[in-house]
C-alpha cells in the first residue's frame, strides 16, 4: 500500500480465513490493482441458518414485569413487522392477567430484554406464542391472587381481579397488583394453571387502536436505518454482478481519491464508507472490480426443466387406497403441469442496519424477523461471546419472509468493528432483488379423476421444490399418493436453484394451492359440475364446507351465470390451523390479455378471534399482495444474474388494480386462536386463473399470468 | 459543489451550506434528522420518500437539493399543526390505513397535495393520483377510504 494513498485499509485478520492481512498487503503493495481471492464466495449467497435453538422460558417473569406504579410491561422475542402483533399479543397477557389492556406495555425484538425466541414467521405470533404468553399471564396472576388472600387473610376463592385489582366480594377490603409486587420480580411460582375458558374472555374480540398508528402517521416510527448515531459512516458495499461471481481484481484507486471517503476491505467484504451515503455511493461507483463469473445456462425460462432434471429425490408425504384401482373407477382422467416463477419479497424498506460497538458491546439495531438468530450470527462474524451482542429490532419496514436472512446487519456490525465507527447499511433496491430469498420457482403434476357422480376418485400429486406444506388435499379422495421434492427450506442438492430461496408468505402453500384448486375446477368442468357444487360433493371436512358455503352466500355465486369477458372463480385452502375460502370476479380483456380483479370475498375460519379488525387487516393485505404474484410478480434472470433491479420491471400491486374486497371472519370459539397473516393469499392464484377460464374459457397453468400468457392461453383455447 | 441553499422548511426559514448535488432525502434524513422520509427505490418509482415541495408531490430521492432553493418543502413532520394531528393523518389512524408504515409518510404528502388540488375528488381521482405511491402490506382499500375520510373531514387545512 502506498504511502500517497489517502484511504485508511482498516482490516486486520480476514474474518473468513483466506487471506491475512500480511498476505493482503503483500498482494496490494506492488501497485494498483489489488489481487485476491474472495475466500468463500458462497458465504452469504444462502439464506441465514437458525442455529440450534434454545428453548422459551417457563419462568412467566421472562415476559411479563409489573410496575411499581401498577403498569405491566410484556416482553416478546416477537417483532412488528407490520401484522400488528404488538397490538394483539397485550390483548392475550392482559386477558389472562385480568388487567387493563391500556396498562400493558410491550417491548418486542430487543435480545437484551426479551426473552428468546426463533423468529417472527409462519402465522405463529398467536397460535404458537399466543399459547405461551397465557400461559405466563394465567400463572402470574395465580400467583398473584395467592399473594393477596395471605395479605387479606381470605382464602383465595373469595378474591376477585379487575383490572389489577384484588378484592375480597365479602369485605370490599383490596389490593393492587402492584402493592402485591412492589415493583419486584415475583419469585414464587405455581406451575401450570388453567386457562381461561372462551366464554369468560373479555378483551378478545376487540379492535383497539393500533399501537402504532400515531407514529406511524406522524413519520416518528423509527426503524433500523432511522437510527443516527454521532459519527455514523453510511456504507456501500460493492456487490458482485451475479451470484457465485468471483472478484479478480479490484482498483480501488480513484475512489480513494473522493475526500473523505474510506475503502475497508475484510476477505468478501469491499466497503465504501463516508458519512454522506451520496458520497459513498459515488466513490464505490469509481471502483473498476472484474470478476470471473461461472456460465450458468439456465434462465428464466428454461428453469422448469431444470428444476424436473435436478429436484432431490421425491419422499411420500401421504398415502392411501390404490391409484391402479381409483383409475379404475374413473369416467374422465385429467393430468396437468403447473408452474410457477420466483418472487421476490420486495419489502418497502429494504434490509437495513445500525451497528455500534461501545466497551467491547456489539449493539445492532436491525430490520429483520430473527433478532435471536441474528444475535448468534453477529457473534459468530465478530468472534465475541454472543452475550457480547445486542440485537434490536425497532419497526421492521415489511418481511414477507425475506428479512429472515438478515445479512445486512451482519455486514454493519463487521464495519462497526473494522471502522470503529457506529456504521449505518441500508440497501438500496438493486441490492434487496438481488439478496433476496426469493419464493422458489416450483413444478406441479397432478393426475387425477372424476366418476360419473361426480365424486373425487384418484389423486396423484407430485410437487418439485416449493415443499409439501398443505400439499395433502383435505377432498374426500378414496385413492391419493401426495409426493413431494426439495422445497424452500434448504433440502435441496447445491446448483438446484441459482442464488438464494427461503420462505415466502405462506411458503409451499401459494404454489400446491394454486394447482389443487386450479386442477379441482378442471375436473368440475370434466363432471359437469359448478365449481362450487363439485367441492361441497367432495367435502366433509365441516369447517371448509361453512367457509366456502359462506362464502357463496356474500358472494352471491350463482352457477353458469354467463357475460362476455366476465368470469368469477373459487378457491378453498387450509393453511396454519386456519381455513379460507376465496370468490373473485374478473375482467379480462381479450385483446390485451389484461386481467382486472373487480371484486374478491375472502371467509375465514381462525378458530377465535383475537382482534378481528387486526385479521381484515391481514386478509385484505394478503389479498392485495396475492394479485402480485398471480399477475405480475415473477423474478427474471440469466444464469445467476437477477435481471430485476428496481420496482420499473419488477411490478407490484398498486391503487388502480383495487378490487372490492370484502371480508368475513367466521367465528369459531372451539379452535383456539390460529394464524391469520398469511392464509388467505394462498388462494389468490387459483381464485383468479378460475375466474380468467369462467371469462374467456382460457386455462392458465402458470402463475404469474402476464397478459402475454393470457393471450397465448386463449390461442391455445 | 459546496454552496448555501436557502429554502422554507416545514414553514421554518432554513439555511444549508452542502454539497448541492446531494439528494433532498439524505439531507433530510441524515443532516436534519427527519426520518419520517423514506428511501424505498432510491429512483422515483416507489413513492416512499415523497414530500411536498412548493404544494406538489417531489421525490426526495431524486431531486438534488439545490432544486428546492428558494422553495417550500413540507414533510411529514409539519403535518401537525399546534400539536394536533392533520385530517388526513387523524383519518389513516382512525382507518388503520398502513401496517408495516413505510410508506405512509409518503402516503399521507401524496394524499395531502390531491385534497390541495381537488377538495372532494373522486374514488377514481383518488386511486389515479394514489397510483405511483406502493404499498407492499396491501392497505389500499384502507388508504383510499381514509381520504376519502379526509375529504369529507371539515378540519382539513
Amino acid at each position: 500500500m502506498s504511502a500517497q494513498n489517502k484511504w485508511k485499509y482498516e482490516a486486520t485478520e480476514v474474518a473468513h480465513g483466506k487471506v491475512s492481512r500480511r498476505e493482503f498487503l503483500g498482494l496490494t503493495g506492488s501497485g494498483l490493482f489489488v489481487f485476491f481471492w474472495a475466500g468463500p464466495g458462497e458465504f452469504f449467497q444462502e439464506p441465514a441458518r437458525l442455529p440450534g435453538r434454545p428453548s422459551y422460558p417457563e419462568d412467566f417473569n421472562a415476559y411479563l414485569r409489573i410496575g411499581a406504579e401498577g403498569r405491566v410491561t410484556c416482553f416478546v422475542g416477537k417483532v412488528e413487522l407490520g401484522q400488528g402483533a404488538m397490538t394483539s399479543l397485550p390483548m392475550l397477557l392482559a386477558e389472562e392477567l385480568d388487567v387493563a389492556l391500556d396498562s400493558v406495555d410491550i417491548v418486542m425484538g430487543d435480545t437484551d430484554l426479551c426473552p428468546w425466541d426463533m423468529g417472527t414467521f409462519g402465522s405463529l405470533s398467536t397460535r404458537q406464542f399466543g399459547p405461551i404468553l397465557r400461559k405466563a399471564g394465567a400463572e402470574a396472576r395465580g400467583v398473584l391472587l395467592q399473594m393477596a388472600a395471605e395479605r387479606l387473610h381470605v382464602p383465595v376463592d373469595r378474591l376477585k381481579v379487575n383490572a389489577g385489582v384484588v378484592s375480597d366480594s365479602s369485605t370490599g377490603n383490596r389490593v393492587t397488583y402492584a402493592e402485591l409486587t412492589q415493583g419486584k420480580r415475583i419469585e414464587r411460582h405455581i406451575g401450570k394453571v388453567e386457562l381461561k375458558p372462551v366464554s369468560s374472555f373479555v378483551v378478545h374480540g376487540k379492535s383497539p387502536v393500533r399501537r402504532d398508528a400515531l407514529e406511524k402517521v406522524t413519520g416518528k416510527a423509527r426503524y433500523a436505518g432511522d437510527v443516527l448515531l454521532p459519527g455514523m459512516l453510511n456504507a456501500r458495499i460493492l456487490r458482485p454482478p451475479a451470484h457465485g461471481a468471483v472478484l479478480r481484481q479490484v482498483d480501488t484507486s480513484a475512489a480513494e481519491k473522493v475526500e473523505g471517503v474510506r475503502i475497508v476491505r475484510e476477505g468478501d467484504l469491499i466497503a465504501v464508507l463516508h458519512e454522506h451515503r451520496e458520497v459513498a455511493e459515488r466513490a464505490k461507483a469509481l471502483i473498476k472490480a472484474e470478476y470471473d463469473n461461472p456460465k450458468v445456462a439456465v434462465d428464466d425460462r428454461t428453469i422448469f426443466d431444470h428444476l424436473l432434471k435436478n429436484a432431490p429425490q421425491p419422499q411420500v408425504v401421504d398415502e392411501r387406497g390404490s391409484l391402479t384401482e381409483g383409475e379404475k373407477l374413473s369416467t374422465a382422467i385429467v393430468e396437468e403441469t403447473y408452474v410457477n416463477s420466483y418472487v421476490a419479497h420486495a419489502p418497502m424498506e429494504t434490509h437495513s442496519a445500525t451497528a455500534t460497538i461501545e466497551n467491547e458491546k456489539v449493539t445492532v439495531w436491525a430490520g429483520t424477523q430473527t433478532p435471536f438468530p441474528v444475535k448468534q450470527q453477529v457473534a459468530e462474524a465478530l468472534q465475541v461471546a454472543p452475550e457480547k451482542v445486542r440485537v434490536i429490532v425497532p419497526y421492521v419496514g415489511g418481511g414477507f419472509g425475506g428479512k429472515s436472512a438478515s445479512r445486512q446487519a451482519i455486514e454493519a456490525a463487521r464495519l462497526a468493528k473494522l471502522t470503529g465507527k457506529p456504521v449505518q447499511v441500508v440497501w438500496d433496491r438493486s441490492e434487496e432483488f438481488f439478496f433476496d430469498t426469493f419464493r422458489p420457482a416450483a413444478v406441479v403434476k397432478i393426475r387425477s379423476g372424476v366418476d360419473a357422480l361426480g365424486k373425487l376418485t384418484f389423486w396423484d400429486f407430485k410437487v418439485f421444490c416449493a415443499g409439501d406444506r398443505e400439499a395433502k388435499p383435505f377432498y374426500d379422495i378414496p385413492h391419493q399418493r401426495t409426493v413431494s421434492a426439495g422445497g424452500w427450506f434448504g433440502e435441496n442438492p447445491a446448483g438446484l436453484h441459482p442464488f438464494a430461496i427461503g420462505p415466502w408468505r405462506a411458503p409451499s402453500v401459494n404454489t400446491n394451492t394454486f394447482a389443487r384448486e386450479s386442477h379441482i375446477d378442471i375436473l368440475a368442468g370434466k363432471a359437469g359440475m359448478d365449481p362450487v357444487e363439485f367441492r361441497l360433493q367432495n367435502l366433509s371436512d365441516k369447517r371448509m364446507r361453512a367457509v366456502l358455503q359462506t362464502a357463496a352466500r356474500q358472494f352471491a355465486w350463482k352457477p353458469a351465470q354467463k357475460q362476455k369477458g366476465l368470469g368469477m372463480g373459487v378457491s378453498c385452502a387450509i393453511y396454519s390451523g386456519t381455513y379460507v375460502a376465496t370468490m373473485a370476479e374478473v375482467a379480462v380483456d381479450e385483446r390485451t390479455g389484461t386481467v382486472q380483479v373487480k371484486r374478491v370475498v375472502c371467509v375465514q375460519d381462525q378458530g377465535v378471534t383475537v382482534n378481528p379488525d387486526g385479521s381484515r387487516q391481514q386478509m385484505e393485505g394478503s389479498i392485495m399482495m396475492g394479485l402480485g404474484y398471480a399477475l405480475t410478480e415473477e423474478v427474471r434472470f440469466r444464469g445467476r444474474e437477477i435481471l430485476e433491479r428496481n420496482f420499473d420491471s419488477y411490478e407490484i400491486p398498486r391503487f388502480s388494480w383495487l378490487p372490492r374486497i370484502e371480508t368475513v371472519l367466521v367465528d369459531n370459539p372451539e379452535v383456539p386462536a390460529s394464524g391469520c397473516g398469511e392464509p388467505p393469499i394462498v388462494n389468490m392464484g387459483a381464485v383468479l386463473a378460475n375466474a380468467i377460464y369462467d371469462a374467456v374459457g382460457a386455462r392458465l397453468l402458470q402463475l404469474p399470468m402476464t397478459p402475454a400468457r393470457v393471450k397465448a392461453a386463449l390461442q391455445r383455447s | 459543489m459546496r454552496r448555501t441553499i436557502s429554502f422554507t422548511l416545514n414553514g421554518k426559514p432554513t439555511r444549508l451550506a452542502v454539497d448541492d448535488e446531494r439528494m433532498l432525502l439524505w439531507i433530510l434524513r441524515y443532516d436534519l434528522g427527519l426520518t419520517g422520509t423514506k428511501y424505498g427505490c432510491g429512483e422515483g418509482l416507489c413513492g416512499a420518500c415523497t414530500v411536498v415541495v412548493d404544494n406538489e408531490t417531489v421525490r426526495a430521492c431524486s431531486t438534488p437539493i439545490s432544486e428546492v432553493a428558494g422553495k417550500s418543502v413540507l414533510t411529514i413532520e409539519g403535518l401537525e399543526h399546534e400539536g394536533k394531528l392533520h385530517a388526513i393523518q387523524q383519518a389513516f389512524l382512525r382507518h388503520s390505513a398502513f401496517q408495516c408504515g413505510y410508506c405512509t409518510s409518503g402516503m399521507i404528502l401524496s394524499a395531502y397535495v390531491l385534497l390541495q388540488q381537488t377538495s372532494r375528488p373522486t374514488t377514481a381521482e383518488i386511486i389515479r393520483h394514489m397510483d405511483d405511491n406502493l404499498c407492499r402490506c396491501g392497505s389500499h382499500t384502507r388508504i383510499v377510504e381514509a381520504i376519502q375520510e379526509a375529504a369529507g373531514s371539515k378540519e382539513r387545512g
